[in-house]
Parts: structure tokens; sequence; C-alpha cells
């Protein structure tokens, strides 16, 4: 069989190679390890300023309430607003607590009290998060004890019951790991492949080979096969990962996790084949490769969700692989879903990888 | 019936015309030469034949078969050797060769006898990366690896371009052993000192082959007077020469210059023409025809 001398020249190489054969293994440690801490969307140590006109014990209890949460991080106490804009101007402070002169004698008497909050938003979700937490603060602070004879009268309070369902502690990495393995094996089977044909185009190569009876078809299926190979590998490697380093292990089952896993590669190899088809450097080809690299990671809901984009960039995320496959490691990851649960994911990877495929056959009859 | 036939082959890209309705044929067991310029088109021609490229116009038939239509049965008898070098650089000088004798289904020691001569160069680096070696050792490799398959026909595009002229030497040596096998090879070349070498020529010039004829009967066909001169002070005789009444057109050839004179030419008036000019040491005699000779004259006409 050809293909079998084939193959053993593609492994050759590969392995001969001065990074690929480091890349592999490189690659998905460089992600489990560094990135689910790098990419969380979880804010804590908001710099805070503190204005406190009134310096009585509820305004210090205030301060002491602020201070002990990990959410921020008190910087200074000054006596001027003036003074904290200038520490947020300087990037000392994102945000500034201002307490009103008279804001105990309020609060005691009325049990409600102003206090103005100026928030940094050049970083929106900072922002947005900061207030939610200052809110959350302030609801939950306590009425000044009273020692005098009034019993205040309670105020009737809505208390919500809330339960994290499947990622029980609320842990962002959790909810970016699934997705990271998605991004190793988009950039391990999005590029390599696609470099390995090209550039047997831009060396010459592919000159001699064409002039032996060897058919395209083999010559292809042979440089895809051992980058399917380390797909599944470096997925693997990944699972081992998460679940040495952060003890998460998946709900659902890990041929699921395969399935998808195999469909994905598929689609990313189809995907370098149309783009290999059509570039005649490697050059040309990593950049477009690149081009929508940036697009699927952008997109597919790995960092924000799709759901609040607008309606014109959902239907763009719609049509981009990574989307439905994150979608389906979070599910199997952390719901435990089965391909029952994931109809509308690996209906779409194949319909993905058929029509990628199918092009990329097309395109390369006509290119020959 | 002859190894290869070609009829009326044109092609085209975009607006550039690389092959301009060649037709010509070559006989089993020939060494058959393909000499012109760069951009003349020989390797467009080499690639249609190859089955690489088809035609915009115009039928080849290579050892019976259609360059087309039986392609997959052409490509088990074709040895081609691109004008690049078209190997795997990461891959050893044996590894190379086991490789492109497996794809064609056969082995090394099947067919040693054919590349033994010139494998036994490469030997001693059978264990170095094939981008490791030296231009003539690359050249040697890549004629080993087009034929380790026994080919019935070999391709070989300008393979003695940027090859020293020892190297060059021993190449043609080989070609002649190949040929002794029985093997058709068309070769091209822009060296028009390495066509006498071959059985029989085509002079090739932007894409329409200019004539086709043995070297020898090409050269005694020249039909112009062929001068040479040499004086001492070669860089301004070219110009002074060709200003001369009766000089059509005038080129340098080696040490000396070549130039066609018209009917009406005074070789001593031009002796005492050169003189007036301050040129010395003037060596003026009608010269004999060389390929390139040949080819001048075809190209001006």
């Amino acid at each position: 069989m050809v293909i079998k001398y084939l193959l053993e020249k593609e492994w050759k190489q590969l392995f001969r190679h001065k990074f690929m054969p480091k890349l592999v293994i490189f690659f998905p440690l460089m992600i489990m390890i560094f990135m689910p801490w790098a990419t969380t969307l979880d804010i804590r140590d908001i710099n805070t300023a503190i204005v406190d006109h009134d310096v009585t014990e509820t305004s210090r209890r205030f301060t002491r309430t602020i201070n002990a949460s990990s959410y921020f991080l008190l910087q200074d106490v000054v006596s001027g607003y003036d003074e904290a804009i200038d520490m947020m101007e300087f990037g000392d402070a994102d945000l500034i607590i201002e307490i009103p002169t008279g804001f105990e004698q309020e609060y005691a008497e009325t049990g409600t009290a102003n206090i103005l909050v100026a928030i940094n938003t050049v970083n929106t979700t900072k922002g947005v998060l900061g207030r939610a937490y200052i809110q959350m603060l302030a609801a939950q602070f306590p009425p000044a004890v009273d020692n005098t004879s009034a019993v205040a009268v309670p105020a009737p309070k809505m208390e919500l019951l809330v339960k994290n369902m499947y990622n029980p502690l609320l842990d962002y990495k959790y909810t970016m790991i699934p997705g990271l393995m998605v991004v190793v094996i988009l950039l391990l089977c999005g590029f390599m492949p696609v470099a390995n044909v090209v550039q047997e185009k831009e060396l010459g190569t592919i000159e001699q080979i064409n002039v032996t009876p060897v058919s395209k078809f083999s010559f292809i299926l042979a440089k895809l096969i051992p980058y399917w190979i380390i797909g599944l590998l470096a997925m693997t490697l990944s699972v081992l990962l998460a679940w040495l380093i952060y003890g998460l292990t998946p709900a659902g089952s890990l041929w699921t996790i395969y399935f998808f896993t195999m469909l994905f590669i598929l689609t990313m190899s189809g995907m370098g084949l149309v783009i290999s088809n059509n570039s005649s450097t490697m050059q040309q080809a990593t950049f477009v490769m690149l081009f929508f690299v940036m697009i699927f990671l952008l997109m597919c809901g790995l960092f924000t969700p799709v759901r609040s984009m607008p309606d014109w960039a959902q239907y763009i995320a719609s049509v981009t692989p990574t989307l439905y496959m994150v979608d389906a490691m979070r599910n199997i990851y952390l719901k435990g879903s089965g391909l029952a649960d994931l109809t509308t994911d690996w209906v779409a990877l194949v319909i993905m990888t058929v029509v990628l495929n199918v092009w990329a056959i097309l395109s390369y009859r006509k290119s020959s | 019936m002859a190894a290869v036939t070609v009829e009326n082959i044109t092609k085209r890209y975009g607006d550039t015309v690389a092959l301009d309705g060649v037709s010509f044929e070559v006989e089993p067991g020939e060494l058959f030469g393909i000499i012109g310029p760069d951009g003349a088109g020989k390797t467009s021609l080499f690639r249609i034949i190859a089955t690489l490229i088809l035609a915009d116009s115009g039928t080849a038939t290579v050892l019976g078969f259609d360059v087309v239509k039986d392609y997959k049965e052409l490509r088990k008898r074709i040895g081609y050797m691109p004008g690049r070098f078209s190997l795997y650089q990461d891959m050893t000088v044996e590894e190379n060769l086991a490789f492109f004798a497996s794809v064609f289904g056969t082995t090394i020691e099947a067919n040693y006898h054919l590349v033994e001569g010139i494998y036994k160069f490469l030997e001693p680096f059978k264990k170095r990366r094939a981008g490791k070696l030296s231009g003539g050792m690359k050249q040697k490799l890549a004629l080993c690896c087009a034929l380790i398959h026994k080919p019935d026909i070999l391709y070989l595009d300008e393979p003695t371009t940027g090859v020293d002229p020892v190297s060059r030497k021993e190449f043609w040596e080989m070609l002649k052993q190949l040929q002794q096998e029985g093997i058709t090879i068309i070769v091209s070349t822009p060296y028009m000192d390495e066509a006498n070498l071959c059985d029989r020529i085509a002079l090739i010039q932007e894409g329409r082959f200019m004539q086709i004829d043995t070297p020898q009967r090409i050269r005694s066909g020249y039909s112009a007077l062929l001068w040479v001169v040499r004086t001492n002070r070669m860089h301004s005789l070219l110009n002074d020469v060709r200003a001369f009444p009766g000089v059509d057109y005038g080129y340098a050839f080696g040490e000396t210059h070549h130039f066609v004179a018209g009917e009406g030419f005074d070789p001593e008036g031009l002796k005492r023409y050169l003189r007036d000019l301050g040129h010395g040491d003037i060596v003026l005699y009608p010269g004999e025809a060389t390929i390139e000779d040949c080819y001048m004259l075809l190209a001006k006409q």
C-alpha cells in the first residue's frame, strides 16, 4: 500500500522537525496550565479610595466592611473628593466612595442614607461588576447598633435563595477549561496541516510526487492522518491535565468528547485544505487561517456570551465551528450532556465537515 | 513508433504565450536536446509531456500513451527531474531514494544496477540529509530518484544549471551510459556547448521550435558569413565592429567576438578602420559556425 509509505514519510518528517513535536506537547501544557487563570472574568481587588466626610463610627464601620471584602482593595482613605479623583486619574484607584457629612445620623434616623460611588468604566466589565458588588455590600450593611430604647421596625426584605447549577462553586476556571481545550485543537489542527501541504507546494516537492503514480487523494490523506492523531492525543493530554491540575473531570462520557473532537478536527482540516488549495505560499495560507481563527475565537462564545451580541454578529457566530464545539464541550464537562442532548451541535459540525471537505476535494481538482 | 509525438501544442498563461504550436518527434533510445534561453518555454513543454499541466490545444503521445487520457499509465513509466531541486531536504539521501522507489512499488535493490554508477558517488553521504548536499551531489541524487523505478523515458529539465563544469561533464557521461541502457532521454539546457552531445536538438525561442535536426546538420546548414575578431581592446571592439558598414550584427563569444556580415563586407577595410580607432593585435578570420551561432542566426530571422 502506497499510503503506508506516505505515512511513514510524514511521521519521519514530523519528528525530524525542529519544534513541531515539542509544540504538540508544549501547546496543551501551556494552555491548560496558564490560560484558565488568565482568561477568568472574575473581578477581584478593585482599587478603592474612600472619602470620609462623616468620620463617625458608622462610616468607619462601612470602610471596614469594604476593606474586608475580597472584591475591593482599599488603597487610601482621603479627605477630599478632588484628591480621590487625582488617584483615579493616575490609575491608583478605580472606585471612589464618598461618604457625606451626616451619614450616620441620617442612617440611624431613617434607615437609609446616600453614598456617592464613582467608578472607572474604561474596563466596562470591571465597572459593572464593581457597581454590583458595592450594591450588594450596601444592601447587607447592618444598621447601627441602637443603644436607645426605641425599637427599630425592620423593613420588609426579599431574600433570594440562589442555587448554582452544574458549577456549584461558580468557579470561572471550570467554565473556561472545556473551552480552552477547543482552542488547543483549533490551533494545532487548524494551522499545522495547512502549513504542511503548502510547504510541499512552496518547496516544489509536490512536482516530484505528482509525476509518480501516487494519487492526490492518498497524498493528502497521508498528510492529514498524522494531524488527526495529534489532535486526539492533544485532547487526551488536555483532559488529563484538567483532572491533574484542577481536579476537573467530565460529568459526561469521554466517548462523547472524542466523538466531538474527531468531528471538529475533520472540520478544521477540511477548512485547512480549502485554504491551502487556494494559496501558493506558506505566508499567504497562514495569514488567511489566522484571520479565520481570530473570528472563530472571538465569536464562539468562549469569552463573551453569543446571545448578548447584536443579531448580525449572532448570524456570523452561527457559522463558526468553534461555537458548537465550545458549547458541546462545556455541556459535556459540566452538565454531563450526551449525544442526544447535543443534537444541534453535532449536526452543525457534521454539516460543516461535509461542506468543507467536499469543497476541499472540488477545489483540489480544479487547482491540478 | 516514436517514443514521443507532440503535435501543435499551445500553452498560454494569461497574455503570455509559453508554447506556440510546437510539434516534434523523439525516436526510442534517442538523446534529444531542447536548447534555448530562460523563458523560451522549455519547462512548460516538459510539464505538459510529464502530465503535470494541460496544454490549451494540441496533442502529445508518450510511449504510445496520450498525456491526458492515459496519464496514470504514463506516470509509471516516466522519470522526471524538475529544474528546481524537488526532493525532501529533511530526509536523508538513502530515505529519499527508498521513498521514491516505494511509491513506484519497487525497491532500491531491484533497480540498483541502473543507478549504481551515479549512486556510488553518493554512497559515502547516504546518511546525510538531502538539503545538506552540495549542488552537484543534489543533481546526482535527483537523477537517481528519477531513475529508481526504471523509467522508459527520462525528462531532465536544465539538469546542469548551476553545476560546476567538472560535474557537468560527469553528468553528461552518465546520460550517455543511460542511453546505452535503452532509455529515451529528453534534456533541456541553456548551454549551447552541451547541444553537441545530443543526438538531435531542437532550438526553441519564445515558445516556437526554430529548427530540429542533428547538431552537425544544424551547424553545416549555417547560411551566413561568420567572422571572428579579437584585438587588445575587447570592451570597445564590439560597438566599433557593429558600426562598420556591411556588418549585420555581432555578439561576444568567449574570448572573441563573432559577427555576421553581408555580401559587400571588406575584411581589409575593417582592419584599417579598427587600427585607425586605436586597436592593436588585430586578429580577424572567417569562423566556423557553432550551435550558438546557428541559434543567433535563427533568432534574428
